[in-house]
């Protein structure tokens, strides 16, 4: 795209792309830390991720003033603002992540010396690298405007609804198998729906991705599989 | 010209602009445009200075026929009649389609005659139904209440702001069905601006309104269609809110963006 007229203009633009690419990696980052912490239950990992919660946050503060003063100065116009609209959107959705990275990391502190089992832990494992790999797919199409690459990332999500699904049958069921691993399980379940969610936002961010280069709404239903609100496991005595 | 599919259902056009070309001399300004003013909707042309805009302004009210070697080929069709017909009663033409322009220009008399001086062209009114007209006429340009009390002191005592209502209250007295406005806040100030946005809200119940405007936003403001125009040639026309969130030309893009040039 050719520049503007007014040079500042660009700067200001080119500032506030900086910093979603800086809080992009920053959410990758804590996503992946606070998953690592919880599978190794390291409560000393973990609090850094509450720590490095608030940078996130302020770098949000800082991008969403910034936009504030782009539309307040400039009045962007056609796809000028859909990048500065587009910019508020994808900061609040990773300042989102980064809470629910942060929400896993307090659940690390919960867990603690509760007794567990490996086997507990892979579907989240799994899951987490899903969502991962969803939200660096998305960053990276925001990063070269690549509406194909972002829809991918928006139709791959039902992937991750499926595996939600499964590992909430598969916890209730050592649920069942012996009361002591409720804690435990429980807790897990939370950090299992926090990374759904954050394959939600990696799917808000895809959709954002498309309005700005298209200039269009995505409006058709995006293929849905958490079937979690409406599972349930029958309890069976022997 | 790039124009999507817009939904058109229900407008009636109450201007056809089909095949236009103007000329000033052997320079071409004007290079066949095609263009419907929906009826009782705003329609705003921007485009860099030259582009014709003003031009094409001039042409629906036949104002440029006041010039010599100037003339326009091709149909503008108003109420079923081409408005470029040699044989078109011009006088009655203007009266239909009114004309606000950049610098307001009252006469050189009071406020009261100023209205009251278009109407006379037209319209044998008693006195009293002519107090009647100039009332509604002020009222409608939301003007009554600032010179209620001084009808009679001239048009020239009145700001910037108050001299371009009287000018817009003048247009409207005369009864007209089309308002054309060539950039009719450029040298007010944003109070008076939005004094005259508001009323052209306004106007939009009875009248078919056509701005020119450099001032983007206004544009993006008041009006519901936009036509971008460069180079003498119609380059988009589309619903306002189409052009300034996603227009479909690059040249569109570039000019509302602050790109051009």
């Amino acid at each position: 795209m050719s520049e503007h007229i007014v040079s500042r203009y660009d700067e200001e633009l080119n500032d506030v792309a900086r910093r979603i690419a800086e809080m992009g990696g920053m959410a990758e980052r804590l996503v992946d830390v606070a998953v690592g912490a919880l599978i190794r239950v390291d409560t000393a990992t973990a609090k850094t991720v509450i720590a490095d919660d608030k940078k996130l946050d302020a770098l949000q503060r800082e991008c969403e003033e910034r936009a504030i003063m782009i539309i307040a100065r400039r009045q962007p116009m056609a796809m000028d603002l859909r990048e500065v609209i587009a910019a508020q959107r994808i900061a609040s959705d990773l300042e989102r992540i980064g809470d629910l990275a942060k929400n896993i990391a307090k659940r690390v502190m919960a867990l603690d010396g509760q007794l567990q089992s490996k086997r507990f832990n892979t579907g989240v494992e799994h899951m987490a690298q899903l969502s991962l790999a969803q939200l660096k797919d998305v960053l990276d199409a925001y990063a070269t405007r690549d509406v194909d690459q972002a829809y991918e990332v928006w139709k791959r999500d039902e992937e991750i609804d499926a595996m939600y699904t499964s590992l909430f049958r598969e916890l209730l069921t050592y649920m069942m198998e012996d009361p002591r691993n409720i804690t435990f399980c429980t807790h897990l379940l939370f950090c299992a729906k926090n990374i759904e969610r954050i394959g939600d936002h990696a799917t808000n961010i895809a959709e954002t991705v498309h309005y700005v280069v298209t200039g269009r709404v995505l409006a058709e239903d995006r293929p849905k599989q958490d079937e979690s609100s409406t599972t349930a496991v029958v309890y069976q005595k022997n | 010209m790039t124009q999507t599919a817009m939904n058109t259902t229900g407008l009636a056009e109450k201007i056809s602009i089909r095949n236009l070309k103007f000329f000033y001399g052997d320079s071409q300004a004007l290079k066949t445009i095609n263009l419907p003013l929906y009826e009782k909707k705003v329609t705003a042309f921007i485009g860099p200075s030259g582009c014709g805009k003003s031009t094409l302004l001039r042409v629906l009210n036949r104002m440029y026929d006041l010039y010599p070697r100037q003339h326009a080929e091709g149909e503008v069709i108003f109420d079923g009649q081409n408005v470029l017909d040699p044989n078109q009663d011009r006088n009655m033409l203007r009266a239909r389609i009114g004309m606000v322009f950049q610098k307001p220009t009252p006469f050189p008399m009071s406020i009261y005659e100023n209205i009251a001086f278009g109407i006379r062209l037209y319209e044998n009114l008693s006195r009293s139904e002519m107090d009647g007209r100039v009332e509604a006429a002020l009222t409608r340009g939301a003007l009554w209440n600032e010179v209620k009390d001084k009808l009679h002191s001239s048009g020239l005592s009145l700001s910037g702001g108050q001299q371009q209502r009287l000018c817009i209250a003048r247009t409207i007295a005369v009864k007209p069905e089309v308002v054309l406005f060539d950039e009719p806040c450029s040298a007010l100030d944003p109070i008076s601006t939005a004094k005259i946005e508001e009323l052209i809200d306004e106007l939009t119940t009875d009248y078919t309104i056509a701005i020119v405007t450099h001032n983007m936003q206004q544009a993006a403001r008041v009006s519901d269609y936009t036509a971008f125009m460069y180079l003498g040639e119609l380059i988009e026309f589309d619903e306002t809110t189409k052009i300034f969130t996603s227009p479909s030309d690059k040249r569109t893009q570039d000019y509302i963006t602050g790109r051009f040039g």
